[in-house]
């Protein structure tokens, strides 16, 4: 597969610095306290990912950044806007930079295959139909879905389903994506094709990653950092072959060992 | 008890000019209660509560009132405000809006069973909320309860015969029309029985293709 991204997503932040950028950030559901006091960034073109034990924390900060979920506390802010806290209008004009995957595909089923990747586009970002469409055919042809065009969503395998739900992120163009524990629901044989997709994606175009995941192999191979969380904090972080080779806290080793 | 052709053949002109009636007092009857509960469905997820506590109040109040009572209501109160309509207006829009409280609950549903993910999955690719409502959730909903709205299209034609009571000559208003001239029962009153039936079986097997249409 090669992919032709010379004019995709090639993120310049508006204000320098780091692309994604979470300041004091603390989320609580009741008296769970999900995330508490967190500070990180991501530098443009970075891959980030998340690990750590559920309920630590990754996804939240996933849901946070799609804007599906609200903060209790702290900014957050993308690209040198503010996406918390702001107002809905401005948080719509953020929201557009951001992609994201989720773990149950969410296409929409009502919906051919190419006219999930083209309703957004059109409708959000004022592409002309055959605009649109030619996108929507390159990608599907980078995910190697080139003929399943017209199927509905439902016909399509868990591996497929997630892969159009790629090329649906992408074909927004945002500067950041975010993957959200995909390949979870896939049965064991269909997770490959999707990790290599990304692999693909993450080695060919400059996008920058958040991704959690319990795929450490996938992990050490994409990640430029990896952030351990556990109780709603960073443990630790660093490069793959520290986290995943030489953690410094004895919790990593334990969580790695594992799930490895 | 005697059966007497003639007289079901007398009728008949009668019978056709009520079914008529009967089926556009359904069909107008029953596009109103489509499209109004709709709109109370969509009204009641209004943020503000200025508008839910209005339209709930309302809709609550009709749905659980008479259709008969609404009917009088409408054909003897309307008037002396200065609204006349035709009984056969008023009795659709009786119909329809009685209705319409109910198919309000049926959307409600519908909407409320398209998955989480569907909002998400909207949100993430920035959609507006027309357009997450337009292309997104009301499609997937509004499948979902055509069987549902189906069974309010059959219990709207079985209170058809209660537009009678405001000089609408649908069918029952008809056969009794032909009874108090000719003091025949039977006959007449068989045929819309049977003409009950065979109409709620069509409409039945319409809604039945249309499910499978729009399964697909």
């Amino acid at each position: 597969m090669s992919v032709d991204t010379t004019e995709q997503s090639v993120p310049t932040p508006s204000s320098g610095g780091p692309l994604v950028r979470l300041e004091q950030v603390s989320k609580r559901f009741g008296d769970n306290t999900v995330l508490d006091r967190l500070d990180f960034s991501v530098d443009a073109g970075k891959h980030v990912t998340l690990i750590g034990p559920s309920g630590s924390g990754k996804t939240t900060i996933l849901r946070l950044l799609m804007t599906l979920t609200e903060p209790d506390e702290g900014t957050i802010t993308v690209d040198g806007e503010r996406l918390f806290p702001a107002s809905e209008k401005r948080r719509r004009e953020v929201r557009k930079k951001i992609g994201m995957v989720f773990q149950q595909f969410n296409l929409f089923p009502n919906m051919s295959v190419l006219r999930n990747l083209t309703e957004a586009p059109v409708s959000v970002l004022g592409l002309s139909k055959d605009e649109a469409e030619h996108r929507a055919r390159e990608l599907l042809d980078l995910v190697g879905l080139a003929d399943k065009c017209d199927m509905r969503p439902g016909a399509l395998s868990g591996g497929q389903q997630q892969r159009v739900a790629i090329a649906r992120a992408l074909a927004m163009r945002p500067k950041v994506l975010l993957l959200d524990e995909v390949t979870s629901a896939l049965d064991p044989e269909l997770v490959a094709g999707v990790l290599d997709l990304l692999r693909d994606i993450a080695r060919s175009t400059d996008i920058t990653m958040l991704c959690v995941t319990h795929e450490m192999n996938f992990a050490r191979d994409i990640s430029d950092q990896v952030l351990m969380f556990d109780s709603g904090r960073i443990l630790e972080s660093g490069p793959p072959e520290k986290i995943f080779g030489d953690p410094e806290q004895e919790r990593t080793r334990e969580f790695i060992s594992a799930v490895l | 008890m005697n059966w007497d052709w003639n007289a079901v053949s007398d009728f008949m002109p009668h019978f056709w000019d009520g079914l008529l009636v009967t089926l556009e007092a359904l069909a107008l009857g029953s596009l109103i209660s489509f499209a109004l509960g709709l709109v109370w469905a969509l009204l009641m997820r209004v943020p503000t509560r200025w508008v839910r506590w209005p339209v709930g109040a309302v809709t609550e109040f009709v749905r659980n009132t008479p259709l008969l009572v609404q009917l009088f209501f409408l054909f003897y109160v309307l008037p002396e405000w200065g609204v006349t309509m035709s009984a056969l207006t008023t009795g659709v829009v009786a119909i329809g809006v009685h209705y319409s409280t109910y198919t309000m609950q049926v959307y409600r549903a519908g909407i409320e069973a398209v998955p989480v993910g569907q909002w998400e999955a909207a949100t993430a690719l920035s959609l507006s909320v027309r357009r997450t409502w337009t292309a997104v959730i009301l499609p997937q909903a509004v499948r979902r309860v055509v069987p549902a709205l189906g069974n309010y299209v059959i219990a709207m034609l079985k209170d058809t015969p209660l537009l009678m009571v405001i000089t609408v000559l649908e069918m029952l208003g008809q056969a009794r029309l032909y009874s108090q001239q000719t003091f025949r029962f039977t006959e007449p009153l068989t045929v819309i029985g049977v003409a009950f039936i065979l109409v709620s079986v069509l409409a039945s097997l319409l809604l039945r293709t249309l499910e499978r249409r729009l399964v697909r």
